[in-house]
């Protein structure tokens, strides 16, 4: 009934400083079914977010496949790259990454100024998910005026704006409190309840136990991955 | 469509350090301000030099006949000889490259004043005898009246063209001179027209002095029966003056048994070399203001060029997301492009204001007969050239920075942040 929406074979990355190459990715095989929420752990230098990286095509592998959907993601030209990235993926940073002169309903609409669609019209859907993420008082507001939790629902709804497949999430937690942390997985929840694929990266077990599987990298291999009973996952 | 998210980030940019931005746009406006402000006075000295000249035929020499320095056929060395009116009908016939030629005689002599008088006002003027093709060679206008004609010569007529400074001291302001009568060495001549010169400064107050009779009145008249001081010879559009100057010089000679050598015989004048060396020093004025000009230009568009990449630096991050949201690099270098185009083209369009409001400015303030400087003036081709040069020149500045910019891979441009 599932299928693949994330498929990885043999990934290989290295990169190269000098005269050195560092291999990063030694040969990852991963599968992401649509519609789950992984979360994907590692101490730094794991290669977790060389990974991220990568299936956010944001960056090159060297050898392998990654297949996004039915597409194999491989050497793409940088307007195609742009294109997939605007179409099937969202991103969450750590740092929010939000547009410093533009207000929050601006930030939202943001990826559909880069598909045309007309300032009044992408204005109104992006009202519609500042609604979703409880923001719609803020939309005029600038990120400098919101506090980091607003920051990251804010950068969350610009994520969801274009429908896409994927949520990639690195760190999202990484600068919040505790409270704002669990608040924003709650919308995380919410968000994969209606279909979307979520991967988070982390390091914070509390945060990764919130998913339904783990995937623990070390030095660019899998070392064990493990799904979870989520009996008890809206305690 | 006017994309305000567009306009939204060029303003935001440029806001963020206003000092900076200034200094930048200060660039590309003095170097349009400089080149705009130079052109114009080069056009204003070029304007004035040719007012000087007045519509004067550009193909054209002058000869007169000097001592001869060279003994021949039995004469000797320093002979004085005249030209005579035989002469131009031998040079017409002789040199198929000769469209005029006009012969004159001054009366008295070279520069020789002659007492003119009308009722109780009189005054010396320079007296010359002309042919009614000296129209061709020099024009002036005419202020009263008509140039001398055919039948003038024809029939000998006391006929008298007047220079305007002539019929200033000759006549009370405003009144009409035709037809009436001005006593001239003695005899009355009938006035036919009043002229005013096209030239400015000394020659066009030294031709206003003067007063034409005909040409075969004044041979008469002065007692120079065969006798021309100096030819006015023009030369056909098709041909250059240099070559004919020889063949008529040869003609000359054989027809006044002068060595053929004798090259000193002849006072010459070739006013078409006089406005070749006239063109080819205003073309090398107007090189070196562009040279000049661009120059500075240049150094502002590699300023632009410069804080560009400096803002770009500041700008990674914002990039990188941009990107990582869908933004395709075309947008990317978009954006960059168009803040530099908007930058230059802002203060390249002051500069070019404030320079030629200033030209006009200094324009007014000039006393409209100045001889050293007239009509500064950029024309509607220069602005437009201009602009096109500011508008091409902030492609030009940004075209490095937004190369740059989306050299950045959009990963490395978020985490330069961390």
């Amino acid at each position: 009934m599932s299928q693949s929406i994330i498929r990885v074979n043999q990934l290989h990355k290295s990169y190269i400083t000098g005269s050195n190459s560092l291999h990063v990715l030694k040969g990852l095989d991963i599968d992401i079914q649509q519609g789950e929420m992984v979360s994907i752990m590692g101490s730094s230098g794991s290669g977790k977010s060389t990974l991220l990286n990568i299936l956010g095509i944001l960056d090159n592998y060297d050898k392998g496949e990654f297949y996004l959907g039915d597409t194999l993601i491989k050497d793409l030209n940088e307007k195609k790259a742009a294109w997939y990235r605007n179409k099937m993926i969202g991103f969450v940073f750590q740092s929010f990454n939000l547009i410093t002169f533009k207000n929050a309903m601006e930030n939202v609409a943001l990826p559909l100024y880069y598909q045309k669609v007309s300032r009044k019209k992408r204005n109104r859907i992006a009202m519609e998910y500042l609604e979703k993420v409880g923001l719609t008082e803020w939309a005029h507001h600038l990120p400098s005026e919101l506090s980091g939790g607003q920051k990251q629902r804010v950068a969350i709804a610009r994520a969801l704006i274009n429908n896409p497949k994927v949520i990639l999430a690195d760190e999202p937690t990484g600068a919040l409190d505790t409270q704002t942390s669990y608040e924003v997985m709650e919308l995380f929840h919410e968000i994969n309840r209606s279909g979307i694929t979520m991967i988070i990266v982390t390091h914070e077990n509390d945060i990764a136990e919130k998913t339904e599987r783990i995937i623990h990298l070390k030095d660019g291999v899998i070392e064990k991955e493990y799904k979870q009973n989520h009996s008890i996952r809206y305690a | 469509m006017i994309d305000i998210d567009k306009w939204q980030e060029i303003f935001h940019t440029l806001k963020q350090n206003k000092l900076r931005t200034t200094l930048t746009a200060f660039g590309i406006f003095w170097g349009i301000f400089m080149l705009v402000i130079m052109l114009g006075a080069g056009s204003g000295l070029e304007n004035a030099v040719y007012a000087n000249l007045g519509d004067f035929s550009r193909n054209s020499m002058f000869i007169w006949a000097q001592q001869t320095t060279m003994p021949y056929k039995g004469f000797p060395r320093n002979r004085q000889y005249y030209f005579e009116y035989s002469d131009k009908k031998a040079l017409e016939q002789n040199i198929p490259e000769i469209e005029i030629v006009a012969p004159t005689v001054n009366g008295g002599g070279y520069r020789e004043n002659t007492l003119l008088v009308h009722r109780h006002k009189k005054g010396n003027f320079n007296v010359l005898g002309k042919t009614p093709d000296e129209n061709f060679i020099d024009p002036v206008i005419l202020e009263y009246g008509r140039f001398l004609n055919e039948f003038d010569l024809k029939l000998n007529r006391k006929a008298v063209l007047l220079g305007y400074r002539a019929y200033e001291e000759l006549f009370d302001k405003d009144e009409n001179p035709i037809n009436k009568y001005v006593r001239l060495n003695g005899i009355y001549f009938q006035v036919i027209g009043v002229y005013k010169s096209k030239h400015s400064g000394g020659w066009g107050e030294n031709q206003n002095s003067q007063v034409w009779i005909p040409f075969t009145t004044a041979q008469q008249v002065y007692n120079y029966p065969n006798r021309v001081d100096h030819f006015s010879i023009v030369v056909k559009p098709e041909f250059e003056v240099k070559p004919v100057e020889g063949k008529v010089m040869a003609i000359l000679a054989k027809r006044h048994k002068i060595h053929p050598d004798d090259k000193g015989a002849f006072g010459y004048n070739n006013v078409g070399e006089e406005f070749k060396k006239m063109n080819g020093l205003f073309l090398g004025i107007r090189g070196l203001i562009w040279i000049v000009g661009i120059g500075t230009l240049l150094a502002g568009i590699i300023g632009v060029s410069n804080i560009m990449l400096i803002i770009l630096r500041e700008r990674t991050v914002e990039f990188g997301i941009k990107r990582a949201i869908g933004a395709s690099p075309r947008k990317i270098i978009g954006s960059v492009l168009s803040e530099s185009i908007f930058l230059t083209t802002i203060s390249g369009i002051s500069g070019l204001m404030i320079g030629v409001f200033i030209i006009e400015l200094v324009n007014n303030a000039l006393p409209p007969e100045s001889e050293m400087f007239r009509n500064p003036e950029i024309d509607f081709q220069l602005a437009i050239t201009a602009l096109i040069i500011i508008i091409l020149s902030g492609m030009f500045a940004g075209i490095i920075p937004s190369r740059r910019a989306v050299s950045i891979k959009p990963i490395e441009a978020i985490r330069s942040e961390n």
